[in-house]
């Protein structure tokens, strides 16, 4: 129980961040949290107490095992937030070109 | 078996294009105009035959319970449809516009991408497989709106890109409390489990579905990236965005998630009456005040999609076919309406509706499309959106609603307020405009009197008989919750 409560703070810090900071580089890197955060919580739906590898291997305990798909998930998941991840810093490269800061609150020719 | 290549066509064009296209867009254009022209083709191929069957396709022969499977029935080929139209006018509409940008092919391939992930997210019957489409469409749309390298684009497009990411995080946590709740992700098997669950469990996933769906569609609270991202993207692109991207990320998933597979429980029903009703009002009161064209527009999106929401919350069946025949026409006549934003854009070169004036001699076209998709929109008969909408406040009197058909109304005569507003400064002003920087070419013409011909075309799938077939089997879709999971597993 208590590791499912260290990852719902690991979102917490995530969504914190992304709320209060003003530099882009902290928002890209609170985003990240948030991804881990949700990447460990899958990792954890699939994991089963005193169990063992997925693998029918000669040797192994005959044990329950932990269940391989939500690693599977995580993995495109993975490579999905990598992806995010290299667009958001492209924009923010591209953003300070133009406006010459990462400060979000001087970022605002848009109108509400 | 027509059912992958509706993936398949697509994502090809995209590496095709990339890897034959040389500097010029003159092969990347004719490449994505076979792929879209055939995607049309087969999307109403499909949507003709086959009325009331539901066809699964089971990727690499892996059965139910191991792999993942695509399901095509009357609602999925109806947004497959409504995506083909607008894709294929977009394109049409593209070709003279973007070559004011650039002239390069990137922006097609970007193009076909996108429409790589809106089917993906339409036919795919796998929980896990709609994010990573949904994640593909995204990432091109976040591309797509900073295309044309301004600072107010990079701007739209990073609060676009942080407001995506993190709704799609909410997403993928609620599909990790889908799958350990029911140990499958298929959506046809997750209905089967869903009846024996604890209440509780599946208010928390519908919670986190709704927050991250929501975002995606745009409703009320969750709708602050929507006017900045339309407003900034290039006009075929806004098109894209606020015709189709919005309702088959967001709306169309809400449907396939809330009815199909958490069998339409009563307390969601009701939030999605009261959020349709909050973004109808308060969509269109921010829209009013609003002297942009596009800005104007994209508020407008939040409002119609309202009208679609309202029409889901009743959830009559007589509300369902109000909402899905809405989502058609909004389609439509919205993109007309951006199309329309981006020639004068084009021709004299702003969007401000206080230095727009009389263009009806300078673009014709233009001018007499924009006032049928205005009149559409604010729903004046004989155009599509007024039985749309007559349809949806019917069924909120008759589900015994009128505090919600009063709102509805009410939305309607706003609508109507800051439509003549645009007509009368925008397109009908006082100072006659005579000339213009640039002159729009005969295939943006083309793309506006398709879907001119298309406001007034789609009124008549209200007819009987002709809705018989058109919108009748996608209600039947909608309304009986669990023939999808019996259909799709075949029993």
């Amino acid at each position: 129980m208590i590791i499912y409560l260290l990852c719902f703070v690991l979102f917490l810090v995530g969504i914190y961040g992304v709320l209060t900071k003003r530099n882009l580089v902290k928002i890209i890197l609170s985003l990240g949290i948030m991804g881990y955060a949700a990447n460990l919580f899958i990792v954890l739906v699939g994991y089963r107490n005193e169990s063992q590898y997925p693998i029918i291997a000669e040797g192994a305990k005959n044990a329950p095992m932990v269940d391989p798909l939500p690693q599977a998930l995580v993995l495109t998941s993975i490579v999905i937030e990598l992806g995010t991840t290299a667009l958001l810093v492209v924009l923010a490269l591209r953003l300070f070109e133009k406006y010459s800061t990462f400060d979000i609150t001087k970022i605002r020719r848009l109108s509400g | 078996m027509i059912l992958p290549y509706f993936i398949i066509i697509p994502l090809l064009t995209t590496f095709l294009v990339s890897l034959i296209a040389g500097k010029k867009d003159n092969w990347a254009i004719i490449l994505s105009f076979i792929s879209i022209t055939s995607l049309l083709i087969l999307s109403l191929f499909a949507f003709i035959t086959m009325k009331n069957e539901t066809v699964t396709y089971e990727l690499s022969a892996w059965r139910i319970p191991y792999g993942i499977i695509i399901v095509m029935d009357a609602l999925t080929s109806f947004t497959l449809v409504m995506v083909s139209i607008i894709s294929f006018t977009s394109l049409i509409f593209s070709i003279q516009y973007i070559r004011h940008l650039s002239m390069s092919w990137r922006y097609y391939a970007l193009f076909m991408l996108l429409v790589t992930g809106m089917n993906g997210v339409i036919i795919t019957g796998d929980l896990f497989n709609l994010f990573v489409f949904m994640e593909i469409a995204l990432f091109s749309a976040f591309a797509l709106v900073a295309y044309g390298s301004k600072a107010e684009e990079y701007e739209a497009a990073f609060k676009y890109s942080v407001m995506g990411s993190v709704s799609s995080t909410i997403i993928l946590i609620g599909i990790a409390v889908v799958y350990s709740s029911t140990s499958t992700l298929t959506m046809a098997k997750i209905a089967e489990v869903i009846p024996r669950l604890n209440q509780g469990l599946v208010f928390w996933i519908g919670g986190l579905f709704i927050a991250g769906f929501g975002l995606k569609a745009a409703i009320m609270p969750f709708h602050t990236w929507l006017p900045d991202a339309h407003s900034s993207a290039p006009a075929p692109i806004s098109s894209m965005l606020s015709g189709v991207l919005i309702k088959a990320l967001g709306i169309y998933v809400l449907i396939r998630l809330f009815f199909n597979v958490l069998g339409a429980p009563q307390l969601f029903t009701k939030i999605f009456l009261v959020l349709g009703t909050i973004s109808i009002i308060i969509g269109v009161l921010l829209a009013i005040g609003q002297w942009d064209l596009k800005r104007l527009l994209a508020y407008h999106s939040i409002s119609q999609i309202g009208y679609i929401l309202l029409g889901m919350g009743i959830a009559t069946p007589l509300g369902i076919l109000g909402a899905v025949f809405h989502l058609f026409n909004h389609a439509i006549f919205k993109s007309l309406l951006f199309y329309n934003a981006g020639s004068v854009e084009l021709a004299i070169g702003t969007r401000d509706l206080k230095k727009m004036g009389n263009l009806t001699k300078v673009l014709p076209v233009t001018s007499q499309t924009s006032m049928i998709a205005s009149l559409s929109i604010s729903g004046i008969p004989p155009f599509n959106g007024f039985f749309s909408k007559l349809i949806i406040i019917i069924a909120a009197m008759q589900a015994g609603l009128p505090v919600y058909a009063v709102l509805a109304i009410i939305g309607s005569l706003l609508t109507l307020a800051s439509f003549m507003k645009v007509q009368r400064y925008g397109f009908r002003g006082e100072n006659l405009i005579e000339q213009a920087a640039n002159k729009i070419g005969w295939r943006m013409n083309t793309a506006m009197i398709i879907l001119a011909a298309l406001c007034l075309l789609t009124s008549l799938m209200i007819v009987p008989g002709i809705k018989e077939i058109t919108l009748d089997p996608v209600v039947k879709v909608i309304t009986e919750h669990s023939q999808y999971m019996q259909l799709v597993l075949g029993r």
